[in-house]
């Protein structure tokens, strides 16, 4: 391993200074640092940031490897600034045994564009019916410590306590999809003014709010935790802010398209649009920004869905759900966060990097830019302005609900301990 | 005029008055010996129904027959909203065929609209009903009867429905049919009153430009058109309401009901009507209901339809008038 010398970046936003990596880690961080032996990168300007942690991707495999693979999964994630995410159960076959995600763990070191780890399914095929082995799947190589059900909500409330109670023993964590299942039948849309006119099933707030409720409620009973994912309500916000000051141990993430995108864009009946939990309004757009500044909401994660163009290119109700992120996310949250002053780079850090990674218990991310740490960077240049152009994207997949518009921000470098993964702008 | 008719809130007030005005015309055709215009001679037109329809497909077959147009009927069996035939292939087929308009029937709301755009197609789209989201030819035929009823067949050229007061019954939350009366009575100047119970009404309905109900009684006598949607028995098993004798009491249009109604209002039915639940035989049968009108005008507001969305644009029936004068 060679050293790299990142000159005048702004570390977490703050003061220029030098960030020397020397192998896997980083050796100093200072100003003034010689440059004697080192690759020096030129970050006037740039944002150094922690590599980015996604605690909710979609990689699909195995199964359908037409959408995305493990490999293409990871480069898109490296070109969004990623250095590690965490690749959700709902796949063919199901990610419910010690073998499966142990395969995905593998499939994520071979590929060595971040690290892959494995969430597990709570229940067996995401059936809801019956506990998976948690334990084995905690004990095997993959060291699985975040398990959920995501695409279907474990709306069982004796299976989700027992989930809560059972992942105590190896300091696991439930990640939830709230969605009341009888609430959200022939569910196309958020359900609201735009639903009623489109003539589309609606997918109410309230099968969200019940859902989240509810499992704080058990979170608090049996003393575990809980995750939320992809919190999109106003009301969502207000119940985890409530459950928060009970001392209930929640934690909740919010997608960059719910900080940016509402249900009047399904008025185009493009299925780019399609998402679960779905699009909502302006005002549960701005109540999750505000919540997210507050530190209510804990983190940001993609929800990256690939799905092949087939799935997308036909009428609304036969489109598949779901939105791809990776490569959009930091740009998103700088457009939808940073310039609207409510949260700073550090802030996008704690959102982005420490929180993801302290909530997956992702060991080596989401570590301080400070000597001795592992060289897990992401280096991003602020004033880049761009147009999305899906035909640009790593991901197999291209169902991006922003083609065409101008996002700012550009990631330019991704350093996986200290072996960059992208150099200017491009994957190595 | 547009180049397609997807949704009846994409009509003006003189586009709505224009349709309603040339199938007035058209309807004189209707009483000759020989029903037939060469308007659309050497035009194509497919019908595409990937969702089972009797009346509406005869309708629009009987419109573009008269207006001589070469018609492809095409009738997908069950639902596309599966893998297989997408409509994209299909429409995609239609066009290497030529067609030089597509009328559409789909059990998913907005594949008109898809159609329309995507770019999958050029020729213009009718909506001929989309799931729970528009079916604007049903609105305008219903506007079309409702003027010749409230206004008078010749009164009525060139007129609105500004100040009628029109009542729409049943189950407005899984009906296209209310959506599109809803915004074409409003372009044309109507108050509009929805009565369902509160389960069969859809979150959302205050940003509508019309007025809510629950009681069928206190709404009856201050309206000049009673339209009475369909509601369908099945219903009741996802619990929208208890039971069909409780729909009936409540919400069903009976003699006893009717006779509250002002001496000039008319009963309407968007069809297919189900006897018993949301209208009784009596009422269904007395000679205040247009019905079997709506039917006959249907063909008439269609085929003014596609006249105008295929380039008519002087009258439809003038240079036919020439042709009978030589």
């Amino acid at each position: 391993m060679s050293k790299i010398l990142i000159r005048g970046a702004q570390v977490l936003g703050g003061e220029a200074q030098d960030v020397l990596i020397d192998g896997e880690t980083i050796a100093e961080v200072g100003t003034g640092l010689s440059a004697e032996g080192a690759t020096v990168i030129e970050a006037d300007g740039q944002i150094l940031l922690p590599g980015l942690v996604d605690l909710h991707t979609h990689l699909r495999e195995p199964g359908r490897e037409d959408s995305e693979t493990v490999l293409t999964g990871t480069r898109a994630a490296a070109s969004g600034g990623y250095t590690a995410v965490f690749a959700m159960a709902n796949t063919h076959p199901v990610a419910d045994t010690a073998g499966v995600v142990e395969q995905v763990y593998r499939l994520g070191q071979e590929a060595g564009y971040c690290d892959v780890q494995p969430i597990g399914a709570v229940t067996v095929g995401l059936e809801g019916k019956k506990l998976a082995e948690l334990g084995a799947m905690h004990d095997s190589a993959a060291g699985v410590t975040v398990f959920s059900d995501d695409g279907k909500c474990v709306d069982d409330a004796v299976i989700m306590r027992r989930a809560l109670e059972y992942v105590k023993a190896f300091g696991g964590v439930v990640a939830q999809h709230a969605q009341e299942p009888r609430l959200t039948e022939g569910a196309q849309m958020n359900e609201g003014v735009v639903s009623a006119e489109l003539g589309l099933g609606g997918w109410p707030a309230v099968a969200e709010e019940s859902i989240i409720a509810r499992d704080v409620l058990l979170a608090e009973h049996v003393g575990s935790r809980v995750h939320i994912c992809h919190l999109s309500t106003a009301g969502s916000v207000e119940i985890v802010r409530w459950a928060k000051s009970r001392g209930i141990d929640v934690t909740a993430e919010v997608t960059p398209h719910h900080l940016l995108l509402t249900d009047e864009l399904v008025r185009s009946y493009n299925p780019v649009y399609k998402v679960n939990p779905p699009l909502r309004t302006e005002k549960d757009v701005l109540a999750l920004r505000e919540a997210l500044a507050d530190g209510t909401i804990d983190i940001v994660a993609t929800d990256h869905a690939p799905h092949p163009h087939e799935d997308k290119d036909c009428e609304w109700a036969a489109a598949a759900m779901g939105m791809v992120g990776l490569e959009t996310a930091l740009s998103v949250v700088q457009q939808t966060m940073v310039e609207t002053g409510l949260l700073d780079w550090a802030g996008v850090a704690e959102r982005m990097s420490f929180a993801p990674a302290r909530i997956g218990r992702a060991k080596g991310h989401g570590r301080p830019v400070s000597a001795g740490e592992p060289a897990n960077l992401t280096l991003v240049d602020p004033a880049y302005r761009g147009v999305v152009d899906p035909a640009d994207f790593a991901s197999r997949s291209r169902n991006t609900p922003y083609e065409g518009r101008e996002l700012p921000g550009r990631v330019t470098h991704t350093f996986l301990r200290g072996r960059a993964t992208v150099v200017d702008g491009k994957l190595a | 005029m547009m180049r397609h008719l997807i949704s009846a809130a994409d009509l003006t007030r003189d586009d709505a008055v224009q349709i309603l005005d040339t199938a007035e015309e058209m309807a004189r055709v209707a009483d000759r010996p020989i029903k037939k215009l060469p308007t659309l001679r050497g035009r194509t037109i497919c019908n595409l129904f990937f969702e089972d329809s009797t009346r509406t497909r005869i309708s629009f077959e009987a419109a573009e027959k008269r207006l001589s147009a070469d018609v492809i009927n095409f009738a997908a069996k069950g639902s596309s909203v599966s893998k297989g035939e997408s409509l994209k292939d299909t429409a995609q087929t239609l066009e290497a065929m030529g067609v030089d308009a597509v009328v559409i029937r789909h059990s998913a709301s907005g594949a008109p609209y898809r159609l329309a755009t995507s770019g999958w197609i050029d020729a213009p789209v009718i909506n001929a009903g989309d799931g729970t989201h528009q079916h604007p030819t049903q609105a305008l035929l219903d506007a079309f009867t409702m003027r010749r009823r409230l206004v008078g067949r010749d009164a009525g050229l060139g007129q609105d429905l500004a100040g009628k007061r029109i009542t729409l019954v049943g189950d407005v939350l899984h009906s296209r049919v209310a959506r599109s009366n809803v915004d074409l009575l409003h372009t044309l100047g109507a108050e509009v009153t929805l009565v369902a119970p509160p389960t069969l009404v859809p979150v959302g309905v205050e940003t509508w430009p019309c007025d809510v109900s629950y009681d069928l009684d206190g709404v009856l006598p201050k309206s000049d058109a009673v339209m009475m949607l369909r509601v369908q028995r099945e219903r009741m098993n996802a619990a929208f309401f208890p039971t069909e004798r409780e729909y009936s009491r409540r919400y069903g249009l009976d003699g006893e009901r009717m006779a509250k109604m002002p001496e000039h209002a008319i009963v309407m039915h968007p069809g297919p009507m189900v006897r018993g639940m949301e209208i009784t035989a009596e009422v269904a049968d007395s000679d205040r209901c247009t019905v079997v009108e709506q039917v006959t005008n249907g063909v008439s507001v269609r085929m003014a339809v596609l006249y105008l969305l295929l380039g008519g644009n002087e009258s439809a029936v003038s240079h036919t008038r020439t042709e009978e004068n030589k």
